[in-house]
This record gives C-alpha cells, structure tokens and sequence, in this order.
C-alpha cells in the first residue's frame, strides 16, 4: 500500500470504507494499520493531538486480520460480517475494555484493567470492529476541555494552542485528526455533542437508554450516555445502530429498539417538518460567528422545505444550576467506591496509624484531581441532611420543569436546533482557573441530559473572527433518535455543497503542522 | 471494659415502662444477588462468590433480583402489610471497607411494605399484637473478620480481612413500631416476635431462616420511661442478636441497665451496643444519633419497582398457611392436649417434631423425645433444641430399636448422649458401646430366681394378685443385669414364673 493510498483512507468516513471493504478493494488489516500509522504521526508527541492514552495496536491488527480471513474465506461467515467489521474505533476511556487499561482520565484507575467489557465493548467485538485504543477525556469526564485529564490536556486538531472540547476531547479530536473514522464518547452534559462543535465532527447523544450504559464509569447516572463520534451524520447512525438497543445489565436502558436509523440518515428530508428555534439558547452570550453560521444553517432548512418556527423555554436558564447540584451529587456518590480498597490506586498515609479512614482519604487525596474533588464536595453538600431539599430536591424540580419544557416545545415543533456551544475552541489554559466560565459551555447541551431527549452535534462551518468550527444542535423528543439523523443528514449535505465538501477537508494538514510546531 | 451496672429486673419493672423496637434482617434464599447473578450460597471459600457488581468495579450496574421482589412481597403480605404500588431504591452512603461501593442500596422513604401487624402468642396464650411499620429491600455487606487483637474484635485488631460473599445478598428488613404496653413480659415477647418472624419467613419458604447462620439477624431496641409517661425514654440498639434465648437475654439486660443508668439519674446515651452471648452482657458500640448522615437520595441506576396489584393478589393466593393456622392444625392433628402442646411450642420444637413425624415417628414418640429427651439437654447446653443437630431420622431409628426391644428407654438415652458427643449414627452408638438388651432368657430367668429369692415377702403379694408389686422385682433384675435387660419381658417372665396370670 502506498503511502497516498493510506493518506486517501483515513479521509473515508466509516460507511465508505465498509463499502470498499465489502467490495474488496481494500482489506482491514490495511485500513486499521492506515489508522494506526496516523495515530503514530500526529498523536504523540510535545505538540501532538495526545487523542490516545492508550493504543491498541496489536488486537486492532489481530480483529482486522481475522475479518480479512473470513471475507477470504467467503461462505456463510463472510455473509453474516457485520456492515461495519473492520471498520476501526476509538473508545472514550470511561468505558472498560478487557486486554486494555482503562483510567477515566485519573491517576486514581492508573494501570487499572478491567475484568469485563461494557456492552459497547461487547457489541463492537460482535461486530468486529477493531478497537484502535482509548482516548484522552477530562477526568471522569468531569471538564469541557479535557484538560482535567490527568494525562495532559488533547489538542484542537483545528489549532494544537485550543482545547478540544470535552470531556471527550480525546475522541472528537481523534475522528477530527482523521486517527479514527469513528469513536465512542459519553455524554453528561455535553460531553460528545461540545467537543463535537468545537472541532468540526458529528456527535450524539442518543435518547437515555438508548444505549446500555453497562460499563461506561459512572459521572451522573442519571443523566450518561454512550453515543456515537464520527466525521459524518450517516456513520454516527451506522454506529448508534451497533452499540443501541436494551441491555439486561441496564436497567434503565429502553425495552424497544429505537427504530432504523440508518434507514433515517439515508433517506434524510425536512420537506414540511417544523424545525423550532428556543428562543433561550441563542443570542445573548453567544459569539457573532456561532450565531452567524446558526442562522445561516435555519435559512438552508427553510429552503430545503422545513418551517422554521419559535419556540421558549423558559426553565433552560435555571437548567445549569440544576445540573450543577445533580450531577455532582450522583458523581460524589458514584465515585466513592475509589477507595483503594479493592483496585486502582492505593496511597498510604505518611505517619501513622494506617488505619482504612486515612488509606482511603490519603488515596482520594492523591488520586483525584481538583475538578473531580470540587465535584464530590459540592455533591456532598448538597445531599447533606438540612440541604437535600434546598438542593438536589429543588433541582430535581427544576428538571421536571425542563422536561415540560420539552414536551412544550415538541408539541409545536417536530425537531429543535440551537448552537451547540456559545462559542469556538478556547485557548488551552484560558478558562483552566475559571470553573464557571468553564461550566458555561454545556449551557445550550445540559438540557437535554436533564430531560433525557437525544441530541445531535453537526459541523455548521466556520466563525468568521476566528476560522474555526462552530457547532449545530438539533434536539428531539425521547425515542425520536431517527428525527435527528433525517434532519442531520439534510443539513450536512446542504452545507457541504455550500463549502464544495466537508468541512474538515479546510482543517490544518497536521503531520505538518505537528512537525512543525514541535521543531519550534 | 468495665462492667455497667444494673438493677434487678423486678426493680426495674417496679419503676419503669419499657418501650422496645425491632429490626429484623431476613438473608433471602434466593439463587442468585439482590443485584447481580452471582450466586447467593453461604459458606464457601472467600470471595469466591463475586462477579464485577458484587465487588463494585468501575462501570457496573445493578440490576434488581425479581424473585427477590417476589419474597419481599411474600414476607409484607404475611406480615399484613400493604404493598406498595410503585416504590424506588436509594443509595444510603458511608465509607466502610464491607461495602464495596461505599454505599449500600437499600429503600429509605418507599418501602415495597408497610403498615402491617403481627399477632404474637405468648407462653401462657394472651395474644399480643405488634405493629410492624414497614418491610424494605437491600443488599447486605460484606463480612470483615478482625485479625491480630482479642476474640475477632475490630478494637486492638490489626488487621482485617474482608469476604465479599455476603455483599450483595438480598435482605428484607423488618421494622417494627414502637411496642408499648409490654411491661415485665418484655423479654418474653421479644424472643416471641422474632420467633415469630422467623417461622414466617421459614414457613414462605422465602429464607433459610437459620439465626446461627445469621439468615435471621435482630438488632433489638430498648428504651424506658417511668410509669405513666407517654414520652419515650432514650432507646438503645443492640446489634446482631442471633439467637432466640439471646432476644429475650438482651432485652431483659438493657431493661436492668437503662434502669440502674436512669436511677443514677444520668441520661442514657443513644448507641449501639453489642451483645455478648458469654456474659450475658452489651458494650457499648457506636453512637448513634438520629442526625447520622447518609446522604440518603434515590438510586438512578435503578427504576422504580412496580408490582402490579394482579401479581400481588397472584402470590397472596399461593402464601402458604400461616403458622398460626398451622398451630391449630398441627395440634388437632397430633391429638396433644393444650397443655402438651403449649409445652411444645413454648419449647421452640414444633418444627423439628413435624420433621420427626413426617420422618416416621408418631406423634407422641415425638414429643416424647423432644420434649423428654431433647429440650433438657438443650438447656444444659444453654442452647436452642434445634441447634443441638439432632436428625429426625436419628429419633425414628432410636425408637424403632426401642419398639424392637433391641434397646430400652434408658439405653435410648444413652445412645442419644453418644449420638450427640460424635460418635455416630444410633446403630453404630449401640455397636461401639456394646448396648443392647439381654433377650437370652437363661441369663434372665437366672436374674429372677435370684430376685424373687431375696424378697420371697414380694413374690407372695404378686402371687396373691398385687401385680403393682412386680416393680420390686424387676428393679431387682435390671440392677443385677445392669440395665442390659428388657424390661418388659422380665415382667412376663416373672409373671409366668409365679404362676400369675396378668
């Protein structure tokens, strides 16, 4: 294979090369090692995008093979591969893989491995998808940058010097970098749909219980979810389709599968749909460009047929406040069990006595860092007896207000669509010190956590102050995941005709660029 | 540790009400976890018993056991409870090494059961009713054994081990509400009530239902007031009191000790105590204060359990009879007198006659083993009947042996005694001490011409029709035949010898 050949590979979205793998023209074992060879040009390194904590090389290899040898073999087997065997993926380190370490992003689970798959994990090894590694993230997701991770911060592949978005910056930037034609995040308030905008890829967040989250390292039950990164609408749906669907592990995940949604992407259309702009998360506080290219993306759907209609939601200005008292309260709970008891990190006390108290807290100590540790400690307070009701009982209405909300606005629209963030990639560092700054940029993707309706995140071109991605939200209602695709998939396509072809295809050449930099 | 004082139990029912609480614990015998599909079994190697969820790995989710759902429901119907439409899990939080995930799920504000009540019969029959307050599902931890210090306590220890096989096992808690009204029968009803809840959940079928096991766990709270207030006094809880005598112990105990600390003048002071079957005693444990922080909020890992009412009304249809019915009926059917049958009761052997009979005994060769053989040597042991581990079928082969005069009573009980010190089934016990009855005539017919010679006085009166008068002689032929002798037979031979139709 020549080296051009591998350039053109890794710019195939998923579902091209599913099709020029089932057709033969290119075997896994090429593709993956494409990848592979890409992930070693620009991801290590001083200045490299750092999507990886850990690269899978030799399973991913071994997977590609095996698909290869099955297709040769042809027969029955061959038949029955999966769309998207060979395929490679990136996984979002929260989630647990076996024969790979998984950290969270935290020194606490440093070296850790588990014993047992997600159910992810499980699916993408039925489909023979092989895993190229896990990528980077803001400490138990905790972060919209990623620089919360304990592994050093993941560049913007669109500006090394910008954060990635997060908490799954890791594999936002990996899709972005072309290192992965596809990853899985997880998304508690954000965390696939953020980075996503702020690096010109597609991410969802499907519907709670879309996904089983058995596996994915606990931030805020109630409000994680798995879901799909990827470079375009269509793979993002080939992908939910692998990993969705009820999982007897998860409880909480949906009885019925949420309907072909592949089968949506395909055959996308907003002839005659209501598409609903909320009035409350957009304008004020947004930057020029966002709001720019947002109206710009509304005038497209209007022409393709939609009708734009207005729409208020008027409890979303207390959605980040809740948020903030939810989500900390499950994590403090959810994170207790790190504890140095059982795996992961241990830390002794310097003076005696040694006692399990003092393990535990000399553990935690060392172990967590500060975004994680304010996290346990606002959730703490906020549980506390005399406070419960103040706090986590007020938020809980306040999200019960939410869904109403929702329930509301889909009563008069049929999807609704928002900037994804309020703003570009920041610069790394910039927001490091300013945690409500920081928490400002879930302010438009927090809603949809708290009333658990899917969200998805396409690119929707580039601010004019700054040239760098600006992100399309489109929301629907709970089990309505197909919505988002059909009206994605238009609006993905109107706006590439409109750049002549995606928008990735105008980001840095990185093997340069981290050349570059990194003799600077 | 020093000793606490205490006044006599009569002083202290003289000056003071008693007010006692219960929560039971009921291990549940089901295949599998509350939450997770390793399996429920007691007693094998540590932490063998685990998979991912037990251990509480990053990632995991719980999932709720339905038969689980199934017994809880079970145990609130028997307990005439109301059973909840809908009701929710909560995460009840604290640091300890037992609990792997540094939270134990259990229900808080929405029990599967509540409001329902227990009749309980008392030594003497009065009927006492006792409110229970709810039923709720959790998980149990952990089990720590404290190594290096004294006798297995945490204090002094130095180091501790921990077996995750427990952690996880679904129990059902029962709660009562406050008992008042029972004044010096106190002990007496606590060891009833727990009895009591123990035979249900036996007779459902729902728990192995073994206290020595911990199957059945009764943390006891006791608290008193002097007569004629209405406000409760300062309650203490004794935890893990596994055994019946050991309820009634307990509960007798803190009445004397809070009585000695209220007569002092002193409060008592809201805590835990720990029970000490060897003393008799509590020490003082935790203290515990109704401000315990557990940063109770609902479990988001789960979803609201919902049993619908046709399942509800499905299981109550298929509950097996209660034991109080089945009291009633047991006693028609064993055709014991009232009295006989208290005694039976009281004695805490129902069970365990039922399983002797239905292992071929009849019913007063039961009773008359259990209550005349058993109950006393349990006693001495100072330990329930049951947990001497007597099998009915050793009973039926003991009374099969006597019926077959191959033994007689008194070798019964001496074959018992060696059953019970280890050394074997009845037949190998007869064996290895070399007990059987003498059936050889000869020996015997010898034993009685020796006996009806040295009281010839005797012989006359038996001849001359007072047959009452035989005893004499046969004492005298099982003294001379050191007991080896049948004695029924020696009575016929007599007879026959004197000539004496019986």
């Amino acid at each position: 294979m020549t080296e051009t050949n591998s350039t053109e590979l890794i710019r195939l979205s998923a579902a091209q090369l599913a099709a020029k793998l089932a057709a033969g023209e290119v075997t896994a074992v090429e593709v993956t090692q494409a990848h592979l060879d890409r992930i070693a040009a620009v991801d290590g390194g001083e200045r490299g995008v750092n999507a990886f904590l850990h690269v899978n090389t030799e399973e991913a290899l071994a997977v590609a093979a095996e698909v290869d040898a099955i297709r040769a073999a042809g027969g029955q087997a061959a038949e029955e591969l999966h769309e998207l065997a060979g395929v490679p993926i990136a996984v979002k380190d929260l989630i647990v893989t076996i024969g790979q370490p998984t950290t969270a992003g935290s020194r606490i689970l440093e070296g850790w491995h588990s014993p047992y798959d997600a159910t992810v994990v499980k699916k993408l090894r039925a489909a023979k998808m092989p895993i190229l590694g896990k990528t980077n993230l803001d400490e138990f997701a905790m972060g919209s940058s990623t620089e919360h991770s304990a592994f050093g911060p993941t560049r913007n592949p669109w500006d090394l010097d910008r954060i990635p978005g997060g908490s799954g910056g890791g594999s936002a930037a990996a899709v972005a970098a072309f290192e992965a034609p596809l990853a899985l995040g997880t998304d508690t308030g954000g965390s696939i749909r953020q980075p996503g905008a702020v690096t010109g890829t597609v991410g969802v967040k499907p519907t709670y219980g879309g996904v089983s989250r058995y596996g994915a390292i606990a931030m805020a039950s109630s409000l994680d979810q798995i879901g799909p990164v990827s470079r375009t609408v269509l793979d993002s749906a080939l992908l939910q389709q692998v990993i969705g669907g009820h999982d007897p592990h998860d409880s909480t995940s949906l009885p019925d599968p949420l309907g072909d949604l592949v089968a949506a992407a395909r055959l996308g259309n907003v002839d005659g749909m209501k598409i609903g702009i909320i009035k409350e998360l957009h304008g004020e506080g947004y930057q020029a460009g966002v709001e720019n290219r947002f109206n710009e993306a509304l005038e497209l759907l209007k022409d393709a047929g939609a009708e734009i209609v207005e729409v208020s939601c008027p409890n979303f200005q207390y959605a980040l406040g809740a948020y903030y008292l939810i989500m900390p309260s499950e994590a403090s709970s959810n994170l207790a069990k790190f504890d140095g008891v059982r795996y992961g990190l241990r830390v002794l006390p310097e003076d005696p006595p040694m006692t399990i108290e003092r393990v535990m807290g000399a553990t935690r100590a060392a172990g967590f860092g500060d975004e994680v540790k304010r996290r346990i400690i606002l959730g703490t307070y906020a549980l506390s007896a005399g406070y419960y009701d103040a706090y986590y009982g007020s938020a809980q209405k306040v999200r019960t207000l939410i869904q109403r909300d929702f329930e509301a606005a889909f009563a008069k629209a049929d999807v609704l669509i928002s900037p994804t963030a309020p703003t570009t990639a920041f610069k790394l560092g910039e927001k490091l010190d300013d945690p409500l700054a920081m928490y400002l940029n879930d302010v438009a993707t927090i809603p949809a956590n708290m009333a658990g309706v899917p969200g998805l995140s396409l690119p929707g071109g580039l601010a004019d102050e700054d040239g760098l991605p600006v992100g399309i939200q489109l929301l629907a209602p709970a089990r309505e995941d197909a919505r988002l695709y059909r009206v994605g998939a238009v609006l993905e396509s109107l706006l590439e005709a409109k750049w002549g072809g995606p928008l990735l295809d105008k980001a840095p050449a990185l093997v340069e660029l981290v050349g570059t930099q990194e003799a600077k | 540790m020093s000793a606490d004082a205490i006044l006599s139990f009569e002083e202290a029912m003289e000056k003071y009400d008693p007010v006692l609480g219960f929560e039971v614990h009921v291990e549940l015998n089901t295949k599998t976890k509350m939450f997770s599909s390793a399996p429920n079994v007691f007693g094998d190697e540590p932490n063998t018993n685990v998979n991912e969820v037990d251990l509480g790995m990053p990632g995991v989710l719980p999932v709720v056991n339905k038969t689980a759902v199934e017994s809880s429901i079970k145990i609130g119907l028997a307990l005439n409870c109301k059973i909840a439409e809908s009701c929710r899990f909560a995460r009840k939080n604290y640091f300890y090494p037992d609990t792997p995930k540094n939270f134990q799920t259990s229900q808080y504000d929405e029990p599967i059961a509540y409001d329902g009540y227990l009749d309980i019969e008392l030594e003497d029959g009065t009927v006492f009713r006792v409110e229970i307050e709810r039923a709720h599902m959790e998980e149990d931890a952990g089990k720590l054994t404290h190594l290096g210090g004294s006798a297995g306590r945490i204090q002094g220890a130095e180091y501790s081990l921990v077996d995750y096989n427990r952690a996880g096992v679904p129990l059902v808690e029962i709660v009562t509400k406050p008992i008042e009204g029972a004044g010096s029968r106190a002990p007496e009803l606590a060891k009833a009530y727990v009895a009591a809840v123990r035979e249900i959940v036996k007779n459902l079928g729902v728990s192995d239902a073994k206290m020595e096991r911990g199957n059945v766990r009764c943390d006891a709270n006791v608290s008193l007031r002097p007569h004629g207030r209405e406000r409760f006094g300062i309650r203490s809880e004794t935890k893990n009191v596994n055994s019946l005598r050991a309820v009634e112990h307990a509960v007798r105990y803190e009445i004397q000790r809070h009585a000695a600390v209220l007569d002092s003048g002193e409060p008592v002071i809201q805590e835990t105590r720990h029970w000490h079957e060897d003393t008799r005693t509590t020490t003082s444990g935790r203290a515990k204060s109704d401000a315990d922080d557990y940063r109770y909020f609902p479990e988001p890992d789960l979803v609201p359990v919902v049993p619908s009412r046709e399942w509800v009304e499905e299981l109550r249809a298929t509950l097996p009879e209660p034991p109080a019915e089945r009291r009633k009926r047991l006693k028609q059917d064993w055709g014991y007198s009232d009295l006989e049958f208290r005694d039976v009761v009281n004695a805490g052997v129902l069970d365990e006659i039922e399983e002797t009979i239905a292992a071929g005994a009849t019913a007063s060769v039961a009773r008359k083993w259990w209550m005349g053989e058993i109950v006393g040597r349990a006693k001495n042991a100072d330990v329930d009947p049951g947990q001497l581990g007597i099998e009915p079928a050793t009973i039926v082969e003991l009374s099969r042996m006597v019926e077959a005069g191959k033994i007689n009573n008194k070798m019964a009980s001496a074959v018992l005694d060696g059953v019970l010190a280890g050394e074997g089934t009845p037949a190998e016990v007869v064996e290895k001490r070399g007990l059987a009855v003498v059936s050889d005539d000869g020996p015997l017919l010898e034993a009685i011409d020796a006996a009806l010679a040295a009281q010839p006085d005797v012989a006359d009166k038996i001849r001359a029709g007072k047959l009452q008068a035989i005893g004499a002689i046969v004492g005298g032929v099982m003294k001379a035949t050191r007991g080896q002798a049948d004695a029924g037979r020696v009575k016929e031979l007599i007879l026959e010898k004197l000539g004496v139709n019986a």
